[in-house]
């Protein structure tokens, strides 16, 4: 089965893989999990506001993301980015969008809608005095979010936003479909290139079972370490 | 915005010769479903087998579980599907590699062996925890009534737990049938792919797209009514929701 497994194919293309892929593919995972929090948790917030339209269009919005495939989602802001970078410079044509850019936006904009999810669970397992503690220490809404409720909430959510954040890793490699060299897309370049598709798809699978394995024992740990505390 | 909308587009005739776009993004909806479908048959049969082995007594059962559950879930739905379809072949013996690769319909059933096992790791967890959560003595007075441990499965612990787990249950089966539009990396024409076909014959970008949201969300709102009505026939009275 090894027989003709050509090994030096994957020496030959790690710096590649890693110094181009992995680096892509890491910081589209980090900056979409910062750019998805901070959505996310405006989202989270606009739903449980007293306004019944901000909550209505908070709502409205994170379950039309929930319900349509990534895939999807990735093809139409390929295609709306340039027209909203349009719209917002306002410029006579649609703006060229590099690709990071492009996928950027639609990872952080999918994304929020599963983190706001995680962190109206967190905010509603706060209980109801913390706030009311706040209100009559006289401080004012976005105070009491700032520094009691949401602290708090975000500490009791770490293990499930840490776990999403692993999805979403995996998810990047969606981008593929817009030909993006990604890690796996670096992978798919040298293993089209050299006819090498066993060995280096077997080495992708690897790399994202290793680091997926690794991120999710320590979020397990950690786990284990904040039940503890409570 | 200088774009040139044309909502008409639908009804023209697709170069593809299979009638007009409208034609053309509803095969892709059937292909989604029919996919989704066989998927779910594949992921829920495995997913319970697994899920009741990581429940049973026996350390082996459920460490296999354990690692059947990691191994499906560490890597990307794509990376699995690309395993399954260019890399299986290779490394079978010569016939069978073969084999697979002449195989008519290839997309379709790789498609739905991958995504069928990939999302059967998902329901075999969600039935541990639904296992899980039924009080202990339920085991108990079915072990003390002299059941053996298939018996207490077959006719005590899972009827139970599938009835708690239908809600979570549901949303999987609706994950299923969004990432069956991962499987347009290896060659599924399903709706996402006709429909960015249908933008590339047409240049109607937005309106493919629009089409194939509304579609996806129709399916969704069946699949949720569907599943209340369901989840109502089953409930168990003076149980969770039964009345």
């Amino acid at each position: 089965m090894f027989a003709n497994f050509d090994f030096d194919v994957i020496r030959r293309s790690l710096g590649y893989l890693f110094f181009d892929g992995m680096t892509f593919t890491l910081t589209l995972t980090g900056l979409a999990t910062v750019g998805a929090l901070v959505f996310g948790t405006l989202l989270a917030l606009m739903r449980l506001s007293n306004s019944r339209l901000m909550g209505r269009i908070a709502g409205v919005y994170v379950d039309l993301m929930r319900s349509l495939p990534l895939v999807l989602v990735i093809f139409w802001f390929y295609f709306l980015v340039p027209y909203i970078g349009q719209w917002v410079t306002g410029s006579s044509r649609p703006v060229r969008v590099g690709a990071f850019t492009s996928s950027l936006v639609t990872f952080i904009l999918f994304e929020a809608a599963y983190f706001s999810e995680i962190m109206r669970a967190g905010i509603q397992s706060i209980s109801k005095g913390q706030p009311a503690a706040a209100q009559a220490l006289g401080l004012t809404y976005s105070q009491t979010m700032r520094y009691v409720v949401l602290p708090q909430a975000f500490r009791n959510m770490l293990p499930v936003l840490l776990t999403q954040t692993i999805v979403l890793f995996q998810d990047t490699s969606l981008v593929y479909v817009l030909s993006i060299p990604d890690f796996l897309g670096a992978a798919s370049k040298v293993a089209q290139r050299d006819g090498r598709l066993v060995e280096m798809y077997l080495f992708a699978a690897v790399v994202y079972f290793a680091i997926s394995c690794v991120a999710s024992f320590g979020v397990r740990r950690l786990q284990t370490r904040i039940a503890f505390v409570h | 915005m200088n774009y040139h909308w044309n909502w008409r587009i639908f009804w023209e005739p697709a170069p593809n010769g299979t009638g007009t776009y409208l034609d053309m993004l509803l095969s892709g909806l059937v292909l989604t479903i029919e996919t989704a479908i066989c998927a779910w048959i594949i992921a829920l049969i495995t997913g319970s087998i697994v899920g009741v082995m990581r429940t049973l007594p026996s350390k082996t059962a459920s460490r296999i579980g354990f690692l059947y559950v990691e191994f499906f879930r560490n890597m990307p739905l794509l990376v699995q599907l690309f395993l399954w379809f260019f890399v299986l072949p290779e490394i079978l013996p010569r016939a069978w590699g073969l084999w697979l690769k002449q195989m008519p319909n290839a997309p379709f059933f790789t498609a739905t062996i991958g995504l069928g096992l990939f999302m059967s790791a998902r329901v075999a967890e969600q039935l541990r925890s639904g296992i899980g959560a039924l009080p202990r003595g339920q085991k108990l007075a079915a072990t003390a009534l002299g059941l053996t441990t298939a018996q207490t499965y077959r006719y005590v612990l899972l009827p139970m737990a599938f009835r708690i787990i239908l809600p979570p249950l549901t949303s999987e089966f609706l994950s299923t049938i969004k990432n069956t539009s991962v499987a347009i990396t290896i060659g599924l024409i399903e709706l996402t792919a006709e429909a960015r076909a249908m933008q590339e014959f047409s240049f109607q970008v937005f309106e493919a797209f629009t089409a194939a949201t509304v579609l996806y969300l129709l399916v969704n709102v069946v699949v949720v009514i569907a599943m209340r009505f369901v989840e109502r026939g089953l409930a168990v009275p003076g149980y969770i929701t039964g009345k």
